[in-house]
């Protein structure tokens, strides 16, 4: 490298500075309606954003006192995009959260409670609201719920009777329905599991598992250990169940995120989420959503998406709460409901709904819901106990010692809690 | 007697043969993903999949477009994302060359007391991953002051954050970087400057004159080595950058990884951020080479 002309790292260094300068954002419009600041995870949800977009824009136009501006962040990277702007103290007014989350945030000082009407909140399904210490912290406009995917022709064929969450398979007529369709020799594995999958869908899909049987990843009634209910017998005989899946090989070790499986009639079963509902139905005119099987302690689902909530930085809170209060109108509800083909958040406008209406059927998905969704541990530890029971399940899956692994998960867990003084 | 000669001669046609054979399997190796990359970001998702476990993976068959493309163009300000990657990379490099040059500079060919420390505590730094410092630095920017200049003239501010400057300011002091240009500067005999401050050169115009000139490999690897992690950033801005207009190209990515995740939009999505580093690597391949090897620098 020659610097030919005199002093030209010095204008370099100017003229960056400059150009520094005059990129940086401007200041906020100090005239006209209060800015009002909301984050979203929606970026590259082309369905989602235009509806949040669309919602938006009839609020501001309802009012003229606050004036909501959208900023739309990908799903992978916005809880730290959350923590970096907690961190400097920079969080906007509204901001949506993962339900599940939603406790740790609250805890951090991140969020303000809400103040919904309160037969608004009554109104409400339970995997919407956000509670957290006996308090609302959020609200989702919407819910997912997770069923076993297959066809009545397969169902019928190998004379396995269809469950209703009335009546949900029993352990035993699960294992039985699992063995006759691998023994058949018609499909590589009788059920997809969706293991490859990694992340949040570990405890999403698979602790309510545990839960069936009567385990649990943490004691809700103290939340301060997770010691016999994550490793008692009930937990064991849902590690050594779980395990069971891939050694008899109902299920592959070798799952891909692609989940092309059931569509391709390599597999018998999926067990899959609301999201995924169209495409089965599109494939198969005969296609069935099914309740999850009862282990013991009654069939469950997970419950809670993602739900909105007001930052405990807003400056003008009753412009959030009256944002969150216009989209909890039905009008809104049904419309999400009908353009991300989720649950809606309350009755009323899932019996609006043109997903949910009387023989389709998608009404499983809403039944499940009603009647077997736990939400995850409203715990501030549950970000460090997700991702202890998914290494946990993990293992157990590849062959690791299921009481070993699952006293592993409870001791990590409970050194966690120890370590923030149980997050009093 | 006849069998040296023949022995010699099979060592001569054998020895090209697996200098290529091996050379050939390298290639391949290293270039297959980016092949696989290439080819699937012109396939629809279900052909991706059929191809998965045959060559066809790497060969441009069935329902070829350039359909993916269109979608991501759709999906996300690809244009801007890149722009804004290219001008936070362009300047952390073009600043960090003068800046740690000239730190390195200070602290090798001029004397002054306590300047072994000051190095060895900038070494030290290094073993510092930067997750452990990342929310420390972010409180730190948002409290920093700023200026910026829009239609009401000069504005002060507290806080880098949602700017250009966050993303630069923070990376263009680089310890290795010093660590680099001091080690190379170390190498070039002090009689050169000892002579030029006799004919009444100042210490910046034996920097400038002297020494940078004779700096051109060090230069090359230090530039490499601070361009590839600003355009491969993604936690610092995800924590300091919430507008999409400031969003750089790798924090884009994540808009594709939706529930229903389009694998041919990724595909094409990384073979588009994938373009512009290779060709920058095709056409200073030698000068990289070169200075890698004499730097003995792994990137």
């Amino acid at each position: 490298m020659k610097f030919s002309k005199p002093g030209a790292s010095v204008a370099l260094v100017a003229v960056a500075s400059l150009a520094l300068s005059a990129c940086s954002s401007p200041g906020a419009s100090s005239s006209g309606p209060v800015d009002v600041s909301l984050w979203t995870h929606a970026a590259g949800n082309p369905a989602e954003i235009a509806l949040i977009e669309e919602l938006t824009t009839a609020f501001n136009e309802s009012q003229s006192e606050y004036a909501v501006s959208i900023e739309d962040l990908p799903q992978a990277s916005y809880n730290d995009a959350i923590v970096g702007a907690a961190a400097a103290g920079d969080l906007p007014c509204i901001l949506d959260v993962d339900g599940p989350v939603m406790p740790a945030w609250a805890y951090a000082g991140y969020l303000a409670p809400l103040t919904v009407d309160s037969a608004v909140e009554e109104s409400l399904i339970g995997g919407v609201k956000g509670y957290y210490d006996d308090t609302l912290y959020s609200v989702g406009l919407y819910d997912a719920a997770t069923a076993i995917v297959t066809r009545e022709s397969i169902l019928s064929e190998f004379g396995i009777r269809v469950p209703t969450v009335d009546e949900p398979w029993t352990g035993e007529e699960f294992d039985a329905a699992l063995a006759t369709l691998q023994s058949s020799g018609e499909f590589e594995n009788a059920l997809d599991m969706g293991t490859g999958w990694t992340g949040e869908w570990y405890p999403y899909a698979f602790s309510p598992f545990l839960q069936s049987f009567g385990g649990d990843l943490i004691d809700r009634d103290s939340f301060e250990t997770a010691e016999g209910v994550l490793n008692g017998p009930e937990a064991i005989a849902w590690g050594e169940w779980w395990q069971g899946l891939f050694e008899q090989g109902y299920v592959s070790t070798k799952e891909s995120a692609d989940r092309e499986r059931f569509a391709e009639g390599t597999v018998a079963m999926q067990f899959n989420g609301i999201w995924a509902a169209k495409t089965a139905a599109d494939t198969f005119d005969d296609v069935l959503f099914l309740p999850t099987p009862d282990f013991g302690a009654g069939a469950k689902i997970g419950a809670a998406s993602w739900q909105w909530g007001i930052s405990s930085a807003c400056e003008n809170p009753e412009a959030a709460q009256a944002w969150i209060d216009f989209a909890l109108q039905k009008e809104w509800l049904v419309r999400f409901s009908n353009e991300t083909g989720n649950i809606p958040a309350t009755a009323e406008a899932a019996a609006e709904s043109d997903l949910f209406q009387p023989g389709s059927p998608y009404l499983q998905f809403v039944e499940n819901s009603a009647t077997l969704a736990l939400i995850r541990p409203a715990t501030p530890a549950y970000p460090v106990i997700a991702k202890v029971f998914e290494k946990a399940a993990a293992d157990i899956m590849n062959g690791a010692d299921v009481q070993r692994a699952l006293d592993a998960a409870v001791d990590e867990i409970n050194a966690d809690l120890a370590a923030n003084n149980y997050y009093e | 007697m006849t069998l040296r000669p023949l022995g010699a001669l099979h060592r001569r046609l054998w020895l090209p043969v697996v200098y290529w054979a091996v050379g050939a399997l390298l290639l391949m190796a290293f270039s297959f993903p980016m092949v696989f990359m290439a080819v699937s970001s012109l396939k629809p998702d279900d052909q991706i999949f059929l191809d998965l476990k045959t060559m066809n993976a790497f060969l441009p068959t069935g329902d070829v477009s350039l359909d993916n493309y269109v979608g991501v163009f759709a999906r996300v300000p690809v244009a801007q994302f890149l722009l804004n990657s290219a001008f936070t990379s362009a300047l952390v490099v073009g600043l960090g060359l003068v800046v740690n040059s000239l730190a390195g500079f200070a602290l090798t060919r001029v004397r002054w007391r306590g300047q072994t420390v000051v190095l060895g505590l900038l070494i030290a730094t290094l073993i510092v991953p930067f997750e452990t410092i990342a929310i420390p630095m972010v409180f730190l920017v948002s409290r920093l002051p700023w200026f910026s200049i829009d239609s009401a003239g000069l504005q002060f501010q507290e806080g880098l954050m949602n700017t250009y400057a966050v993303q630069i300011l923070p990376f263009v002091a680089n310890a290795f970087s010093i660590f680099l240009f001091a080690q190379y500067f170390k190498s070039i005999p002090r009689e050169l400057d000892e002579a030029a401050m006799v004919d009444g050169a100042s210490w910046w115009r034996v920097y400038r004159t002297i020494v940078m000139p004779l700096a051109g490999p060090v230069v090359a690897t230090a530039a490499i080595l601070t361009f590839l992690p600003v355009w491969n950033a993604y936690l610092w801005p995800i924590m300091t950058v919430q507008k999409e207009d400031l969003r750089p190209i790798q924090v884009g990515l994540q808009y594709f990884f939706q529930e229903n995740v389009e694998w041919g939009q990724i595909m094409a999505y990384t073979t588009i951020i994938t373009l512009p580093v290779l060709v920058m690597f095709l056409l200073f391949q030698r000068a990289f080479v070169a200075s890698i090897a004499s730097s003995g620098v792994k990137g």
